[in-house]
Formats: structure tokens, C-alpha cells, sequence
């Protein structure tokens, strides 16, 4: 039985693409304040992992829910997925970070933060504005409520986007490779934001190539290769000290 | 000398203009005719910009044969002369139902300071006019709402907006940017084209034009009806360039 302090539970998770099968019986879980990492080569089965667990794409077959709000539940093999309104309550209890940040280029900063709790959660505009100014703060990016986003660079977009979905309040924040479209000196302000975080004990879920930031931020580290788990861990154990000789293949690359 | 005295001296020595037409009366009968054209100008915008995103909504519908009506919709609105569809809409409800057309001439109606008074040769002509610009426009909306990335659609998903939201918010205003020089061409087009209203004799500038030019034997109402298109071209390619300069403050 899953306990109160299960942010996210993953169960069977299967996903094919076509004849490609891209995720085979993936399970896994998040308690409240962990963070996770997931590792691996490209084409692994990360992206999709997280895509699946933040509705973007949908499951074949498994379960999954987030707390007390089932997103889909297994049937003989298949993901049964809940109507319209039970997904929409299920997104709340995330947010989503990208790869390359999709914020909303036409709107400023301060738009592009306020926007979905004011349109959305219909949350007064007064005080979606005062909490957005709290959480740029804490980003560092005061003085640039009044810019767009091409006005920014990398690093700075991408800790407006981690602003912009923790505007929500979600319990777990899922992130998407948040640094690989950014230079190592980008990459370190929004290591730095991800790593604060962490610290305020925010639960998250982060698909990431920074071997050292992994080790280092996360508790758990998932290793994944042909759509399986090949290795998980805490996070030391696993970067290193792997027991797979895949996961060993990957790491020793990677140095 | 008053203006009038000087404006007819002036066509009568430098445009050969003597006799019955004067200066002033040729530019006066001009001057009706582009208000009418005005008129078709501005009622086929307002009608076929929302009608073009109706059509371009339809066309990318996952609802196939909605898709196909779309598909054809607009192949026949671009397939056949713009001067045919709008002869056919003037004639149809007389050849295919038998109503006799003058009796499709609104008015006059008197709602206290409002007279209303549409000859079915304006109503036709705009109609013609909106079913064949909207088949044009929604071509461009969908090469804008395709251009889109799917990321702002995912982010927005991620986030809690509905798909109308979505659409409104987040897609249309990105699309309006992009679009912009490809709806300068045809804005453009249709300050020209509303002179195909010729085919119906509805009055606007062209149809005037043409009649005095068959009446007076003289060129010159060509002429001035060449600077005058030239001219509201200018002003539509001047509102164009305030619009992208309203949108220039990003970039994507």
C-alpha cells in the first residue's frame, strides 16, 4: 500500500512507440522531499519516463497516480485514464521544467508567471503578483519582471521557467534535462537554483547528464537503458559505485 | 478664384478635361465610388479575418471529413476566379431558388437617426468577397498555427490551460507576428480587387471610373484611379507596419 508520503507512484509503466518499445514495465516511486535522478544514455527511455509521468504522452499499460489522485490505473495490462477533470486535478501535483524553457515569448516575465495562476486557479492578480516577486527573488532575477524572455539569457529563462511552475505550488517538480541546452557557465546559476531547492526539501524529479550535480542533489539515482531500470540506488552508490556493467559502460564514458 | 474655379481650370489645362465633366464633378462621382469601395473593403476584413480562422481551425481538425470540406472549400475558392464566384452569388438565389433579386434589397429601414437601405448587390458582392479572402486567410492562419512550436502547447498543458485558452492566449498572439507580412500581401490584393465589384455595376470606385471613361472618351479617370489605389495601398502598407511595429518588442 502506498503511504501518505507517496508524492508519485508509477506502477508496470509500458509505452511503445509504433513496434518500438520504448518503456518496459518501468515502477517506480517519490516520497515527499526526495530527490531523483534519472541517468542514462540517450534514447534510454528518460524523456518519455518523464513525459509519461507528467501527461504529456499516455501510458499503454500501468498505473499511475500522485498522491490521492489517480491518474491511471492498470486493467489487465492496459492504463485505464480518468476523465477530463480527475487529469486536470492530477496536474496540479506537478510542474514541469523543459529542456528548452517554451516560455511564453510574448509575454514578460512577470506575465509569464502569473498568467496560469490568475487564468487557471483564478488566483487574485495582486497576489500572484507578490508571490511572483518572492520567487524571482529567490531566482535572482529581480528588475526583470518587465522583460521578455529574448531579452534573457539561457540560465535566466530557465529560472524564470522554474519560477513560472512553482507559481503552482506543486509537489513535485519534474525537470527535463534543465541544462543541456545551456553553456557550463549557465549551467551552474541553474544548478544553483535546483540545488536551493533541493535544500528546502521541494521533491523532484530530474532527468539530467550532470553526473556531478546528480550525485551530489539527488537521493535516488534511476539508471535507465532499452526502456528498463538497469540500476538504482542512492545516489552515491550508484554513480559511484555501479554494479551493472552498463551502468559502468555509461559512467566511464562519461568522465 | 474660389477652389472649385481653380480645381476645373486646373483639369481643363493640364488633364484636356472641357466640356460637360469637369474636374470637380469627376473627382465628386470618384469620390462616391470610394466610399462604397471602402466600404467592401473594410466589411470583407472584418467578416474574413474571424471566418479565416474558423476555416483554418476546420482544416487541422482530427474530425477528417470536417478536414476534407475545409481541404476542398478552399481549393474552390482558390481555383476559380474571384470575378465568376461573385457573379454566381449575385445570380444563385435567382436561378436556383427563383426569388426575384430586387427583393433581396434590404431597406429602407428608419430606426430613428439610422437609415438602413443594402442593395443585394452589396450584400453579394461582400459575401463573395469574405467566403473567397477567408479561403486566402485561412491558408496563412494554418502555416502560423503550424509554426508554433509544440512546446508552447506542452507548456501550457503542463500548466492548467484548457485548449481554448491555450489557443487564444498563447498560440493567436504568436501567430498574429508571424503572419503579418503574408497578410500585408493580401490586404494589399484586396484594396485592388474590390474593383472586380465592376462585374455586378455595384458603384464603387472602378465601376464609376469605367463609365466615365466610356461616357467622356477620356483616359484621365484611369490615371487618377491608379494614384487613388496607389494611394490606399500606402495607408494599408502604413497600418501594416504599425501593427509589426506594435509586435516588434520580442522576438521568438
Amino acid at each position: 500500500m502506498t503511504d501518505s508520503n507517496t508524492l508519485v507512484d508509477l506502477r508496470h509503466a509500458r509505452k511503445s512507440f509504433g513496434d518500438t518499445e520504448v518503456l518496459k514495465d518501468i515502477s517506480l516511486t517519490v516520497e515527499k522531499g526526495e530527490v531523483l535522478a534519472i541517468i542514462g544514455p540517450s534514447g534510454g527511455g528518460k524523456s518519455t519516463l518523464l513525459r509519461c509521468c507528467t501527461l504529456l504522452e499516455t501510458l499503454d499499460g500501468g498505473s499511475l497516480s500522485f498522491g490521492d489522485s489517480v491518474v491511471c490505473s492498470d486493467n489487465a495490462g492496459r492504463a485505464v485514464y480518468g476523465d477530463k477533470a480527475s487529469l486536470a486535478r492530477a496536474r496540479t501535483h506537478f510542474g514541469l521544467v523543459f529542456q528548452n524553457f517554451n516560455l511564453f515569448p510574448h509575454y514578460t516575465v512577470m506575465k509569464n508567471l502569473i498568467d496560469a495562476p490568475v487564468t487557471v486557479q483564478k488566483m487574485p492578480k495582486e497576489e500572484a503578483e507578490a508571490k511572483a516577486r518572492v520567487l524571482l527573488g529567490k531566482m535572482g532575477l529581480e528588475g526583470k519582471e518587465g522583460m521578455v524572455p529574448c531579452e534573457l539569457s539561457g540560465g535566466q529563462q530557465q529560472r524564470v521557467a522554474i519560477a513560472r511552475a512553482l507559481m503552482l505550488d506543486p509537489d513535485v517538480l519534474f525537470f527535463d534535462e534543465p541544462t543541456s541546452a545551456l553553456d557550463p557557465e549557465l549551467t551552474k546559476g541553474v544548478l544553483r537554483v535546483i540545488r536551493d531547492l533541493a535544500e528546502e526539501n521541494m521533491t523532484m524529479v530530474i532527468v539530467t547528464h550532470e553526473m556531478k550535480f546528480a550525485r551530489d542533489v539527488a537521493d535516488h539515482v534511476i539508471f535507465m537503458d532499452g526502456g528498463v531500470i538497469v540500476e538504482q540506488g542512492l545516489a552515491r552508490d550508484v554513480i559511484d559505485n555501479p554494479q551493472h556493467e552498463r551502468t559502468r559502460a555509461f559512467l566511464y564514458n562519461e568522465e | 478664384m474660389d477652389l472649385v474655379t481653380l480645381l476645373n481650370d486646373f483639369g481643363a489645362t493640364f488633364l484636356g478635361l472641357d466640356g460637360k465633366l469637369t474636374f470637380v464633378m469627376l473627382l465628386t462621382r470618384m469620390g462616391g465610388g470610394l466610399i462604397v469601395t471602402f466600404q467592401v473593403f473594410f466589411i470583407t476584413l472584418i467578416g474574413s479575418l474571424p471566418l479565416g480562422v474558423l476555416i483554418a481551425l476546420g482544416r487541422m481538425s482530427k474530425i477528417k471529413p470536417l478536414a476534407w470540406l475545409m481541404r476542398l472549400y478552399i481549393s474552390f475558392m482558390r481555383g476559380t476566379p474571384l470575378m465568376l464566384q461573385l457573379m454566381a452569388i449575385y445570380f444563385i438565389p435567382y436561378y436556383l431558388f427563383g426569388i426575384k433579386l430586387s427583393f433581396l434589397d434590404i431597406g429602407p429601414i428608419d430606426l430613428g437617426p439610422i437609415h438602413i437601405e443594402i442593395s443585394w448587390v452589396m450584400t453579394a458582392c461582400c459575401i463573395g468577397f469574405i467566403l473567397n479572402y477567408a479561403a486566402y486567410f485561412a491558408e496563412i492562419y494554418r502555416g502560423g498555427i503550424q509554426s508554433i512550436p509544440k512546446g508552447q502547447y506542452e507548456a501550457a498543458e503542463v500548466l492548467g490551460y484548457s485548449s481554448g485558452q491555450t489557443f487564444m492566449k498563447i498560440v493567436l498572439p504568436q501567430v498574429i507576428k508571424r503572419i503579418l507580412p503574408a497578410m500585408g500581401n493580401e490586404v494589399i490584393t484586396l484594396v485592388k480587387d474590390t474593383s472586380l465589384a465592376f462585374v455586378l455595376a455595384l458603384a464603387e470606385m472602378f465601376t464609376v471610373v469605367k463609365q466615365i471613361v466610356a461616357s467622356e472618351v477620356s483616359m484621365v479617370p484611369f490615371v487618377l484611379a491608379a494614384l487613388v489605389y496607389w494611394g490606399m495601398t500606402m495607408l494599408a502598407e502604413f497600418a501594416l507596419s504599425r501593427i509589426e511595429k506594435h509586435y516588434a518588442y520580442y522576438h521568438d
